[in-house]
Parts: C-alpha cells; sequence; structure tokens
C-alpha cells in the first residue's frame, strides 16, 4: 500500500472522498438556511425539524400511501415547503417587525414542539428506512468501496445546488428576490409583490430541508432528534460561509466535510467541535464570513 | 444594512454557542407505598425506559392488588431529561418531602449515579431497571442498590464470547466517547484478551454522530474479523446502516454490544438481519413472556424492551418483599429480597445477591432477515440461553454486605 509520511494514502483518499460526500450533503443542507437567514434575514430555527419532518413524511407516505423513494423526492419537499409558507404566514410574518429574537425564539418553539410531538408519536428510536433497489450496491474503486446511494447525494446535491444557485444569481427572479431583502419599499414601488416573495422563498427554504430529509432517511437514522443534532452545525457552515452569500455557503459546506472527515481520520474525539473551532476563527479574522460582503 | 448583518449575526452565533424526614409510625411509613419512577420520558432514551417504565411499575402495583399489608400502593412519576442533577432534585424532594419509599425506572448511568447516593444516604431503595453501568454494584455499590435487568458485562460476555470462540480474533471497536462507551469497551476487551483474541484498533465517536462512514472505513482498513459497536441507540442504527452500506457487514462481523428492541425495530432488516447480541429479556421467548408482552403492549403500545420487563418483575419482588418483611422499612425489606428468590416470566433461575446484582438467565439472540419474520414485532431469534453465572461477574467482597 502506497504510504507517504507513515501515512497510508488509500485511506487518506477514502477519508477525503467521504468528506467531500458528507460535505454535498452539507452543502444541500445549508443551502435552505443561507436563503431563509442570509437573504431574508429571519433565524430559522425550526430548518432542522423541518429536515426531520421530511425524512418521517418519506417514511409516513411509503408506508401509509406507498409512495416509493422518487416520488417523495417530489411530493415531500413541496409538502414540506407547504408547511414552511403556512408558519411564514401565521407565525413569523405578525413579528416581522421585531427583533430577530424573537423569531429565533418562535421557531425554536416550534422545533421543540414538533420534535416532541414525533418523539410521543413514533417514539424515541425512530423508524427503518430502506435504500431505493435501484442505488443498492456500489462500485470498486481502488481505495475504497463507493456506495452507490453515496455516488446519488452528491449528484443530486450538486444538481440542486447548482439549479438554485443559478436561479437567485443569475436570473431575473433571483435579481427581483435581492433587491426585495435589500430595499423592500422600493421594490414594491415598482409593483413587485414583496411580502409574497418573501413568503414562497421561505417555503423553498424549508422545502429544501424537506429534501434533505428525504435524502437521508435511507442512511441515517431516521428519529425525531436527527434534525437538532445537524442543525447547530449548519449554522456554523453558513456562519463561516459569510451571510447572504448562497455559493458561500455551499463552498463551506463541500470545505467542512473534508474538514471534519480528516478530523474523524486523525483525531475522531474532536470531530463533533472542529467545525466550532473553526467558526470561532473565521469570525475572529474575517468577521462577515469567507464569502459574506460587507456591505 | 451593515448594523443589521452584525446584529443578526451576532445572536445567530450567540443562539448556536447556547445550544451545543418523617417519622415512622407503624408497619407501613405514613400508611402507604410510594414508588417513585424516574427515566426519560421525551429524550433518546424515552423508548427504553421512559412511559413504558411507569406503565410496568403500574401493572405490577395492579396485579399485585393495588396494598400491601393493608396500605394502598402509591405510583409517581417524573422526567430526569437525561440530566444528573434534575434526576437526584427530584429523588431528594421524593424522599425527603413527598415519603418515597423507593424509586424505579432508572435509565442513564449517569442519572442513576446521582440518584442512588440521594436514595442511599436517605436509606431509600433504588430499584435499578435500565442503567448498563456496573458501577451500581461494583466501585459504586451500595446496599439499598438493586440491579435488575443487565449490565455492561453481562452484554460483552454474552456477545463476545461466543464470537471469539468461534475462531473470529481480530476486534475493531466503534465506541461511543463517554464514560458509558469507555465501560463497555473495557468489559469486552477484558473478554476478548482472555479468550485468546486481540484489539487491532479502534476509534471513540462523539455521542449523537450523524455519519459513521469515516469510522467504517477505518474498521475496514484495519482487516478486523469483528466490529464492536460499544455505543447505544441511534449512534449504534447509524454506525450499523452505515456499515452494511459500505458493505463491511460482508467482510466483518458487526456486534452491537447493547442493542434493545425498540433500536432493533428502527433498522432495516435487510441491514440488521443475522446481528447477533444479548438481551435480558425477549418478549416471544415462551408462553409466559408472551402473556405478559401482549397485556403490556395493550396498554403501552409497543412490544416491551427488557427494562420494561425488569422494572415490572423487581417491583413485584420489592413488593412481595415488603409483605413477608411485614413492614417498608428498606433494611429489612433489602434482607427479604436477597433472602427471596425472584422467579416470574422475566427472572430465570435467578438470585438476588447481597451486592444487590440480580443474576439471572440471559439470552444470545440474533436479528432476524426480512423473510423470517411474521410481522414487525417479530425480530429476534433466540440462539442461545446464558446462564446468570455465566453473563455476570462475581461479586466483589467489599459489596457482600450481608457479610459485613
Amino acid at each position: 500500500m502506497a504510504t507517504f509520511l507513515g501515512i497510508n494514502l488509500f485511506g487518506l483518499f477514502g477519508q477525503l472522498l467521504v468528506g467531500l460526500i458528507n460535505g454535498s450533503f452539507y452543502a444541500l443542507l445549508s443551502l435552505g438556511l443561507a436563503i431563509i437567514f442570509g437573504l431574508l434575514k429571519i433565524i430559522n430555527f425550526a430548518q432542522g425539524a423541518m429536515y426531520m419532518l421530511g425524512a418521517f413524511a418519506a417514511w409516513m407516505v411509503l408506508n401509509y400511501l406507498g409512495i416509493n423513494y422518487w416520488l417523495a423526492l417530489i411530493v415531500v419537499p413541496l409538502a414540506v415547503g407547504a408547511v414552511g409558507i403556512l408558519m411564514e404566514r401565521l407565525l413569523i410574518r405578525p413579528i416581522a417587525q421585531e427583533d430577530h429574537l424573537y423569531s429565533l425564539l418562535l421557531t425554536f418553539g416550534i422545533a421543540l414542539m414538533l420534535q416532541g410531538t414525533f418523539t410521543h408519536v413514533f417514539g424515541s428510536s425512530g423508524m427503518a428506512y430502506a435504500i431505493p433497489e435501484a442505488l443498492q450496491g456500489g462500485f470498486k474503486l481502488p481505495f475504497m468501496y463507493l456506495p452507490a446511494y453515496r455516488a446519488w447525494i452528491v449528484v443530486a446535491s450538486i444538481l440542486v445546488c447548482g439549479a438554485t444557485w443559478w436561479m437567485i444569481e443569475k436570473t431575473r427572479l433571483g435579481a427581483y428576490l435581492r433587491a426585495g431583502t435589500e430595499n423592500a419599499q422600493l421594490m414594491q414601488a415598482f409593483g413587485i409583490n414583496v411580502p409574497l416573495m418573501v413568503t414562497l422563498t421561505f417555503g423553498f427554504g424549508v422545502g429544501l430541508a424537506g429534501f434533505a430529509g428525504v435524502m437521508a432517511a435511507p442512511v441515517y437514522s431516521v428519529s425525531p432528534d436527527m434534525g437538532s443534532n445537524l442543525l447547530i452545525i449548519v449554522f456554523a457552515i453558513v456562519v463561516i460561509g459569510g451571510m447572504g452569500s448562497i455559493g458561500g455557503a455551499i463552498l463551506t459546506g463541500l470545505g467542512m466535510g473534508v474538514v471534519e472527515g480528516l478530523t474523524k481520520y486523525f483525531y475522531p474525539e474532536a470531530s463533533s467541535t472542529v467545525i466550532f473551532l473553526v467558526m470561532v476563527i473565521v469570525l475572529l479574522i474575517k468577521p462577515a464570513g469567507l464569502f459574506g460582503k460587507e456591505a | 444594512m451593515k448594523t443589521m448583518n452584525k446584529t443578526l449575526l451576532a445572536v445567530a452565533v450567540a443562539a448556536t454557542t447556547a445550544l451545543a424526614g418523617f417519622v415512622q409510625a407503624g408497619p407501613v411509613s405514613d400508611d402507604k407505598v410510594k414508588i417513585g419512577v424516574l427515566a426519560d420520558m421525551g429524550g433518546v432514551y424515552a423508548d427504553i425506559c421512559g412511559p413504558g417504565c411507569v406503565t410496568a411499575i403500574e401493572m405490577a402495583v395492579e396485579d399485585f392488588g393495588g396494598t400491601v399489608l393493608g396500605m394502598p400502593i402509591e405510583v409517581v412519576s417524573a422526567d430526569d431529561q437525561l440530566k444528573p442533577d434534575v434526576g437526584s432534585a427530584k429523588v431528594r424532594q421524593w424522599v425527603e418531602n413527598e415519603q418515597v419509599d423507593a424509586v424505579g425506572g432508572l435509565v442513564s448511568s449517569a442519572v442513576v449515579g446521582a440518584a442512588t447516593k440521594v436514595l442511599t444516604d436517605n436509606k431509600k431503595i433504588a430499584l435499578i431497571s435500565t442503567a448498563a453501568s456496573n458501577a451500581f454494584t461494583t466501585s459504586a455499590c451500595s446496599p439499598y442498590n438493586v440491579h435488575w435487568t443487565y449490565n455492561v458485562a453481562a452484554m460483552a460476555n454474552g456477545t463476545v464470547k461466543p464470537i471469539v470462540q468461534s475462531g473470529k480474533k481480530k476486534w475493531f471497536f466503534i465506541t461511543a466517547d463517554y464514560a458509558f462507551g469507555h465501560a463497555l469497551e473495557g468489559v469486552a476487551t477484558e473478554v476478548i484478551v482472555e479468550n485468546g483474541g486481540e484489539v487491532v484498533g479502534g476509534v471513540r465517536a462523539p455521542l449523537g454522530t450523524t455519519d459513521f462512514s469515516s469510522y467504517v472505513l477505518q474498521a475496514q482498513a484495519s482487516g478486523a474479523d469483528v466490529v464492536a459497536l460499544a455505543n447505544a441507540g441511534g449512534d449504534t442504527v447509524n454506525a450499523l446502516k452505515t456499515a452494511a452500506e459500505f458493505g463491511l457487514t460482508q467482510t466483518a462481523d458487526v456486534a452491537g454490544l447493547l442493542v434493545f428492541t425498540p433500536n432493533a425495530q428502527a433498522m432495516d432488516p435487510a441491514t440488521a438481519g443475522g446481528m447477533t447480541l444479548t438481551t435480558g429479556f425477549y418478549w416471544d421467548y415462551d408462553d409466559a413472556t408472551r402473556a405478559w408482552s401482549t397485556r403490556f403492549k395493550e396498554r403501552h403500545g409497543a412490544i416491551p424492551a427488557m427494562g420494561h420487563a425488569g422494572a415490572y418483575s423487581m417491583t413485584m419482588h420489592y413488593l412481595k418483599a415488603i409483605e413477608a418483611a411485614g413492614t417498608d422499612e428498606s433494611d429489612a425489606v433489602m434482607a427479604k429480597m436477597k433472602e427471596m428468590k425472584p422467579d416470574d416470566f422475566f427472572a430465570r433461575n435467578a438470585t438476588l445477591r447481597a451486592d444487590g446484582r440480580m443474576v439471572h438467565d440471559m439470552y444470545y439472540v440474533q436479528i432476524k432477515t426480512a423473510d423470517e419474520r411474521r410481522d414487525a414485532d417479530d425480530i429476534f431469534k433466540v440462539l442461545d440461553v446464558i446462564p446468570g453465572d455465566t453473563a455476570y461477574a462475581p461479586m466483589l467482597p467489599e459489596c457482600n454486605f450481608v457479610k459485613s
């Protein structure tokens, strides 16, 4: 086996690839948050609960309605997005003018209620969800075995992240959105329905969490606390990437996956803290985040 | 805009960081026997001993007839929130102000460690059903501790020994990085070495790790015959899912050192089928276990985990001992509990040792594959019954309270 400086290179390649896979998953998760947090300036602590809701919804539509994984990938994000729209219209909108702390506490409360309800109904152990047949098995690479589902995570994540980035940064719709969040009154004077745009954007961001939930169901434990475990990491990623930067969130997600992967290889005990260490360093050196614009 | 972004950022960062004695008169004190149930009502262990433990203990009280020595039996319960300070404060309030005589349930080893201290100080009995640590009858033993269902030593002996003896000598550990995981890894390592095996590597993964793929790759690279999961709950489920996905289960055995029935039900049979483990109870073992488990399921909505059955069995034994002793005074009741042989659908060939350890038959089981299952509750195949003496470590002389 090839070694360099006493490090098993094949092992290292494996860890790098696994890091990239996890990173693409982080990118997918942070995307929705980056839109809601970065563009709409709403601190949505229910984003993790929405991810959990997506995974459970995938399980429910399969077991109650017979809807398979592929259909769930379309149906579930729409349903979770609809929940997000209701949440924005009925709960967040009335306190939109208040301090950011209010929406933070509100969404945190919603997250706890959802998590508690799911624990009550489904128990704390979680549900089993099988990998869809077409994605079972994997590829034998020279340095590791790559499961087909993990390859699919990378492909799906690149497609969704790429399309979302393009939509927000390169299309007219995206330009309206960015302008609307910068100066709502001016945009409204131009005849753009800003409140509706905010609602739909929030719904879209939440729907992305639902999508990530469906993606996660076959490989991670589908349990009520799955979202709260990840949410804090994802928030850190968005903060590192820089507020308001969609591309920044995507690239940081990928990067942090690799950083975490290497930590798991060299010093596993630190793997749950390394991202926060990076966050502290980045904030000290570049308070706006790696890709953030100091407006 | 600049200030707004800064405030927003500050708030988000702050929030993100933040989250990471009574007088005794007559044979029964206060004219009632009061049992407190301290368990995890809504956290990660809620399924293995939460509301289900309350149900099991209430069933025991009802089956006993609701009264003992002519006095009513009362059950109260509380959520420990998996926090030692919350749990021990509740227990203190119970025993000092609310006339609680014994506390049952008791899940997380950290909470139980704090709770048993308060109970021992007040000479009240701890009926430990679900905690894993063997400390309660060894390094932290007490004349008022009763540890009923299983402990880490029984799990390691039951699961590890047969696998090492079958010729699979090289082991790799994926261990939860906190006291429980370290303890489980420690006892399992002893069993491996004693039986001629060796530990070729291991990783300590933080509690609540979502993605185990990195650790699975390391396990694969180690060339181990067996990968032992010294963790519990969602960590075990996630680790096993990933092990199957990366093909590890085809080249090595994966041994879950602590798996409860609800965890096994949460795993896809395609990945978990064939895995062997040790349990203190299986609901579908024979007519007696089925009869009780069916009643439990009617009330609780799910089949019992081992801690539920244990909580029922030990509450029954506790109440019988009060009746036999003619008092609910703790020393007399403890003496009777240790004198009388526990014998019911749960406790088979059982004795309650002087150190408070209940030694009973354990079960070496295999998780059924999808084809072998009748329904969602049909999850284990019992391969072997492990006699209590083989499963549990011998008593330490200093914990022999009867002698001293």
